[in-house]
Order: structure tokens, then C-alpha cells, then sequence
């Protein structure tokens, strides 16, 4: 491969997903504009992969919540719903959507259709109060598609043993209740051979997602799994279960395969390999990864990637054969995991540490988002217990802008980067 | 196991006697009742609110303990949380990083986003097993029940091997005949608060309720067949009061001195208090199945509360339909601070309220909260303006 070609090949993977990104919400919009109704889904079990055999626009609300804060107009948003009667003191992102339906679907990226079904699982509590709200507003079906997670701490089962089984067994049947649902809805019946390509394309990007996260990795690392993870994650949900998704994954893997042969890192000098654990800080989007990159600092992971993506990073694969009994499976299988590494994440996290060769973790918190929030600071004890690594525990929010103070967060993380800086010096010194 | 009981004060004494014992054990943070049944060789298994199944506990002979969190300081745990959470998440775990109540298993529940991480932060603090109970959170599926019954065969596992015997159908029938006394017995405390609110105040009705998470279900039967009737038999006569609702304690609990605060202004003829323990509304059967039964009996005869999505209960339409069979004027809608369930419910209540023209009274409350006097002056206003109007 040229240089030439090579100029082409780094930093494709970001340019493709904005583009894609715009396509997808330009089709949205247009949808709106014809008032088709779409599924209103979450990033934690989405299930496009059926969901598109009906035609449906798919619409995740999370992600153009989070598009109000990153284009820092969630206040609006946020103090139309609290207008409205919602809390300070509940998620943002639901705020953020209701006001986004008092507005008739406007956002700044374009439009969105109305829900004309709602499905969800039970990864996030939130999502199953969210959509009682489209419920109340609309009168649309609402489905909870119930996925049971992990009972205790490394205690997850596995096909052929009888408790997975009966976890198993009420997800396929829901499914299956599922189905003549959006049938009805959509008027399109249910083709079990489309399925059968959607799962195919999951499939693709399955494999695509966990290779874009190992070949991280790389030293120096790849991408930056904060900024540059959140456009391919954007991408993981959004097209899951399309030829596009598929593809695009297939070219990001060719595009970092390259970067690491090369040794092409994201930082020209990488100093330090963290892990973040949490939700981004949206509304100061850039500025939140400066704070780290600009001290040399890059995230070589996140458990965002993993739990965002819906277990993704599990790389399921279906089996093609008994389409509905495998993505019963999978959809167990992926979701419990994304729920485990927001639940059960110490031993995740112990294990990235020694893959990813992490220099620090950092732990950030959020007002919003208690599924995410509640354990974090419990499991950074756990973990300074389990293993001698410095850590930063900084709160602030996803949407809120009222809850960020830059100044503080910065303070905190340059005192973090100063003890990372003297751990180098002393570990330099005992060596030498 | 069962001696003269845990909790044997209350025998024999006038009734102002009795609410004033069932006050002080439910204030008390050593809980002696507990440690009494420990010291007597029983094992405590505790599970944290809302709904548990607690006779699968009971059949192994063990005692399910109401994990609802207390009057305490955090002191402990609060460095294991983040800022904004509810309170009952810290003082729950407050309780046993202190050994106020020490426990051979624990349980939670998905009932929302900070419950549901109660089992990785309780596992990573304790040696005991700590589990998530996953009660099915799609009611409306034709598999929930089945799905159900083999999540409670799990949890009657996990109970056996702490309480290192099996657990036989014939163990779970006797205990599911006892907890439909117990149901009974609650649902004509409740009938006397709807008909008679004249004759046992909120807070009254309230420890009575609460005590049962206290203390063995046979001692729970015990007082409240003996004080029932006390209740009935009060010579007090009939007030000029409103009458409401009070929803919002379906998890963390409002202090008592606020329960008892309402109960000075108005008649809460009906609430959502301690609901986990009112949950199933008719006796559950005792032919066939146990855990299959008490599984049915979750799903397709039970109340309502913003931590299950029914769409047969539609919880706006629960919260009106409660209002009218208690023949409530007004609700007192509340919510436990930062407790998102609640704050998102507290909006579809007042709009199905405005529309039904119901009048209500919004607030929130925390549970380690000691000052009401604002809070109370503007109930009474609120009251006032329903008796003037």
C-alpha cells in the first residue's frame, strides 16, 4: 500500500462516520417529513437486527440527547422538560427527548419521526420509564424485551446449564411476542430470511467492533476511546444490522491495522495509556479529552465501548440456522455482558489493565445516569485493593452543563497527570 | 427455632402500649428483634425493597429481613457512593458495614438504576452470597410466570445452601398459608384506615405494617389478630377531615415523624407505604405449584408502583382508581429525593390528576430528614383551602 493511499486510508474511519452519521439522520428527517413512524430503541439491546425486516426508521433517543449536549444546546432542551414538570434531579437524556417531542422531533441535526413502537430492554431502568412517556404521548405499543443479567460477581451461565436456559427461553419467547407486534404495526411481514442477512451484517460488525477494540492495544495506541470511540460506537448502534455497518467496520479494521504496522498512534507522543470508566462529559465534549491529551494522555479503553455498545465487544456470533432461538442467545449473552461491565466491572477492569498495559483508570461519574454512577467509587476501592494503579474520580454530567465546572475538573486532572508524571520518574529511578 | 418470640413486649398491654413498643422497635437501629432471632441460632437473609418473595425464606427457616434503609448516619458508606443518590442506597448498606444487622445472604432487586448495583457493591464489601432477584420486568409476556418460577427455583437454591437443608413443596405451602394470613390480616388493617380512618392514625397503621419486616410472620400474625380488634373496639369519634392518598413510599420510607405529621392534618385513608409487603392482593393458592403460584400471584394479582411496567396498570390510572375506591378528596403525591422513579411518576400523577380534577399536594422527602415545619404548614394550607373551598 502507497503512502499515498495511506494518506487516504488514516483517519477515514472518523470521516466515514460523520458521513454516515448525517445520512442516517437526513433519512430520518425525511421520514419525519413523510410522518412514517419509526422504533424508538436504546443502545443496550436495540435489536435493529429485526427491527430493520420491518422497515422501520430506527431512532435512538440516548444518542440525540447526547448530540443536544455535545452541541451545546441540552439547556434548552433540559429546562423545556423541567418546565414541563421533570426533576433536576432525573436523567438528562430523557429531559433532553421530551422537550425533543414537544418540539415535533427537533434537534439540531435534523428532524425525527414520531415513535410508532417503542422496544427496550431492561439493561438501563430509565429506558422503561422513558418510554412510558411516549406511551402517554403518543398511545403507541410499548414493548419491554426483559433481558436478566448476571445474579452475583463471576457467577454467569452459560448455554446448557439449566438457569441460562430459562433466561434464555423467556427472551426468545418475548421475541417471538414481539414479532406479529411490529408486523401490526408496520404492516410489513415478519421474512425470516432478512433477518437472517441482518444477522449476517451484526455478525460482520461483531467481529469488526471486538478487533477495533483489541488492536488498541498497539502501542502507541490507535484510537482515542473517548473521542475517536464514541464516532465508531455511534456507528456500532446506529447501523447495526445494515451492509453499511458492516462495511464500515470491515474498513475501520484494514484503516487501524495499517496505523499499527506503521506505528501511527493518535497522540504524537503517547505518555500515558488510560482506561475511563463511565459516561463522557458531553457538554464539553472536546475540551473533557484535551484535558487529557494535551498532558499526553490517551484512552486505550473504556467501559463506555463495551456497555454503549450492548455487549458488543462480546463479538457474538448467530447461528444462521435458528435464527429467532440465536439472537434469543446472543441478545442474553451481549446484553448481560453490557450490563456486567457497569455492575460487575472489577475483574474487567483488572484484565484491561494488563492487556491495554494501562498506566491509570479514570472514573467519571454522573449526575444523569445512576445504572452507570452508583457502583463506581465501591469499585474503585475494590480495585486500589486488587491492584496498586492511580485513579481519578471526577463527577460532573452527560447533558448538564450546570453540574460541570471546567476549572475543577481541570485542577483535578492535572494533580492526577503530576502523580502519574512522579510514579514514571520513580519507576525510571528504581530501574536504573 | 421459635422460643416465646423476638418480640414479646407488646403481650398484654393496652393499645396506646402496643403502637408505642412497635414505635420503638421500628426506631431502634440495633434492631434488637434480629439480633435476638440470630442469638437464638436463626440465619437472617435480607433483601432490599420493594417486593421479595419472602415465604421461599421462611419455608427454610431463616428470617427475610426488610433491607429498607434507617435513620442513620452514612458514615461508612458513603465514601462507597456517588453524590447524587437516595438516601435508603447508603444507609441500607450503613446497617450492615456497621453490623447493625448482619445478614448470611443478601438480595436486591432490578427495581431501578442504583438498586440494581446494590448486589455488585454489597458482593465487593461482603463474604456472604449477595444476588440480584431479577423479577420479570416484562409483566405482560406469556412467559413471565414460567420465567418466574424457575428465577424463584434459583433463589429457593440459594436459600437452601445457606440454610444447608432443602427446602420440600409441603415447607413452601405452609408459609404460603401463612403469608396469606398475614396479607389478610394487613388488607383489614387497611379496610379499618379506608372505613374508619377515625380509629388508627397514619402512623399508627404505618408500624404496625412495618414491623412485620422485623420480626417472623407467625409473630406478625400474632399482633396484628390481637390488635385489630383493640383497633376496633377505640371509642373515637369521627373527624371533619379531608381524606387522601399518599403515594410515593413504595421504597425508601418517609420519616415516621412526617407519616404521623400528615396523619395530625388529614385521614390517609390509603397509600403505597411498605407496598412490597401489601404486594399480592388475594391469597395465594396452595394446590399445585408453590413457586409457580406465588410467581402467578406476582404477576396477575398484584398493586402497582413506579418500579414495575404493567401495561394493565397503567400507573396514573392505579393512582386514580386508589383515590376512588378509598374515597379519597385529594393525594399527597410524593417522591424520596433523587429517587428517579418517583420524580418521573410525580409527573404523570399531577397531569392525570389535573385532568381528573383531583386536588394534590407535590413534595418530596428524604428519609433522614428532622425538620417538617415548613413542610407541614404548607400541607395545612393545602388543607385548609380543600376544607374552605
Amino acid at each position: 500500500m502507497s503512502d499515498a493511499t495511506g494518506a487516504e486510508i488514516v483517519g477515514r474511519g472518523n470521516k466515514e462516520g460523520a458521513r454516515l452519521f448525517r445520512s442516517w439522520f437526513e433519512e430520518l428527517t425525511q421520514a419525519a417529513e413523510q410522518d412514517r413512524r419509526a422504533a424508538y430503541v436504546f443502545v443496550m439491546g436495540s435489536l435493529t437486527e429485526l427491527l430493520r425486516t420491518f422497515d422501520f426508521p430506527v431512532v435512538f433517543p440516548e444518542i440525540n440527547s447526547l448530540q443536544t449536549a455535545v452541541r451545546r444546546v441540552a439547556h434548552e432542551y433540559l429546562d423545556e422538560a423541567e418546565d414541563y414538570g421533570y426533576s433536576p434531579d432525573i436523567c438528562g437524556y430523557v429531559k433532553a427527548d421530551v422537550a425533543t417531542q414537544l418540539r415535533g422531533g427537533q434537534l439540531p441535526m435534523g428532524r425525527i419521526p414520531k415513535p410508532g413502537i417503542a422496544v427496550y430492554t431492561n439493561a438501563c431502568n430509565t429506558y422503561i420509564k422513558w418510554a412510558e412517556i411516549w406511551e402517554r404521548m403518543y398511545g403507541v405499543p410499548t414493548f419491554v424485551l426483559d433481558v436478566p443479567g448476571t445474579r452475583a460477581a463471576g457467577r454467569q451461565t452459560w448455554p446448557g446449564d439449566a438457569d441460562f436456559e430459562n433466561d434464555r427461553r423467556y427472551v426468545e419467547a418475548q421475541i417471538r411476542e414481539l414479532i406479529p407486534v411490529c408486523e401490526k404495526v408496520s404492516g410489513v411481514k415478519f421474512d425470516i430470511d432478512r433477518l437472517r442477512e441482518n444477522m449476517e451484517h451484526a455478525n460482520a460488525m461483531g467481529v469488526g467492533w471486538k478487533r477495533v477494540l483489541e488492536l488498541n492495544q498497539a502501542r502507541p495506541s490507535l484510537f482515542n476511546a473517548l473521542s475517536d470511540g464514541t464516532i465508531y460506537l455511534g456507528v456500532a448502534n446506529g447501523l447495526r444490522g445494515s451492509a453499511a455497518g458492516a462495511n464500515y467496520f470491515t474498513e475501520l479494521v484494514k484503516e487501524l491495522e495499517y496505523k499499527r504496522e506503521r506505528g501511527i498512534g493518535t497522540l504524537t507522543d503517547e505518555q500515558y495509556r488510560l482506561i475511563f470508566v463511565g459516561v463522557p462529559c458531553y457538554p464539553i465534549f472536546r475540551r473533557f479529552t484535551e484535558l487529557f491529551t494535551e498532558l499526553g494522555g490517551t484512552f486505550v479503553n473504556s467501559t463506555y465501548l463495551w456497555f454503549a455498545s450492548g455487549g458488543a465487544n462480546a463479538g457474538f456470533q448467530y447461528e444462521l440456522e435458528d435464527p429467532l432461538e440465536s439472537l434469543a442467545t446472543g441478545l442474553l449473552i451481549s446484553v448481560r455482558d453490557a450490563m456486567d461491565s457497569m455492575f460487575f466491572q472489577t475483574g474487567i477492569l483488572l484484565e484491561m489493565i494488563e492487556t491495554y498495559e494501562a498506566d491509570g483508570i479514570v472514573y467519571h461519574p454522573i449526575k444523569s445516569c445512576r445504572t452507570v454512577s452508583t457502583g463506581l467509587a465501591d469499585n474503585r476501592r475494590a480495585l486500589m485493593v486488587e491492584r496498586d494503579v492511580p485513579s481519578l474520580f471526577i463527577e460532573s454530567d452527560m447533558m448538564d452543563r450546570r453540574v460541570v465546572s471546567e476549572a475543577q475538573l481541570k485542577n483535578r486532572v492535572d494533580a492526577f497527570f503530576e502523580g502519574l508524571a512522579a510514579r514514571k520518574h520513580q519507576a525510571a529511578a528504581g530501574s536504573s | 427455632m421459635m422460643g416465646p418470640g423476638v418480640l414479646t413486649e407488646w403481650r398484654d398491654q393496652p393499645l396506646d402500649e402496643v403502637f408505642w413498643h412497635c414505635r420503638e422497635l421500628l426506631e431502634d437501629d440495633s434492631y434488637p428483634t434480629v439480633k435476638r432471632w440470630r442469638e437464638g441460632g436463626g440465619k437472617v437473609i435480607g433483601h432490599f425493597q420493594v417486593y421479595f418473595p419472602e415465604e421461599i425464606v421462611h419455608a427454610g427457616g431463616l428470617l427475610p429481613f426488610k433491607v429498607r434503609g434507617a435513620q442513620v448516619e452514612p458514615l461508612q458508606a458513603d465514601s462507597r457512593f456517588g453524590s447524587y443518590l437516595c438516601s435508603i442506597l447508603k444507609t441500607s448498606l450503613e446497617l450492615a458495614l456497621s453490623k447493625r444487622i448482619e445478614l448470611e445472604m443478601f438480595v436486591t432487586h432490578p427495581i431501578c438504576d442504583a438498586a440494581r448495583n446494590l448486589a455488585g457493591v454489597w458482593g465487593r464489601n461482603f463474604s456472604y452470597p449477595c444476588q440480584i432477584l431479577y423479577l420479570p420486568q416484562n409483566a405482560n409476556s406469556n412467559h413471565a410466570a414460567e420465567y418466574l418460577r424457575g428465577e424463584y427455583a434459583r433463589l429457593k437454591r440459594a436459600v437452601e445452601d445457606v440454610a444447608g437443608r432443602e427446602i420440600a413443596d409441603q415447607d413452601l405451602r405452609r408459609s404460603l398459608a401463612l403469608f396469606n394470613r398475614n396479607r389478610a390480616l394487613l388488607r383489614e388493617l387497611y379496610a379499618i384506615k379506608r372505613d374508619a380512618p377515625w380509629l388508627v392514625s397514619a402512623d399508627e397503621a404505618y408500624v404496625l405494617v412495618a414491623v412485620g419486616g422485623l420480626i417472623p410472620r407467625e409473630e406478625h400474625n400474632e399482633l396484628l389478630e390481637a390488635v385489630i380488634p383493640l383497633i376496633r373496639g377505640r371509642e373515637a369519634r369521627r373527624q371533619d377531615r379531608v381524606r387522601v392518598v399518599f403515594e410515593g413510599g413504595f421504597c425508601e420510607q418517609p420519616p415516621l415523624d412526617l407519616i404521623r405529621a400528615i396523619g395530625r392534618s388529614c385521614y390517609v385513608v390509603d397509600d403505597d407505604l411498605l407496598i412490597g409487603l401489601r404486594w399480592i392482593l388475594e391469597d395465594v393458592p396452595l394446590d399445585g405449584d408453590p413457586l409457580l403460584n406465588l410467581a402467578r400471584s406476582y404477576l396477575e394479582s398484584s398493586s402497582y408502583s413506579p418500579v414495575q411496567h404493567d401495561l394493565r396498570k397503567p400507573k396514573e390510572k392505579m393512582l386514580l382508581k386508589r383515590i376512588q375506591d378509598s374515597a379519597a378528596q385529594a393525594a399527597i403525591v410524593t417522591a424520596a429525593k433523587m429517587c428517579e422513579p418517583g420524580l418521573e411518576e410525580q409527573v404523570a400523577y399531577t397531569r392525570a390528576l389535573d385532568e381528573a380534577s383531583i386536588p394534590y399536594f407535590v413534595s418530596e422527602f428524604e428519609e433522614n430528614m428532622t425538620s417538617f415545619d415548613h413542610l407541614e404548614i404548607q400541607l395545612e394550607t393545602f388543607i385548609e383551602n380543600l376544607l374552605f373551598e
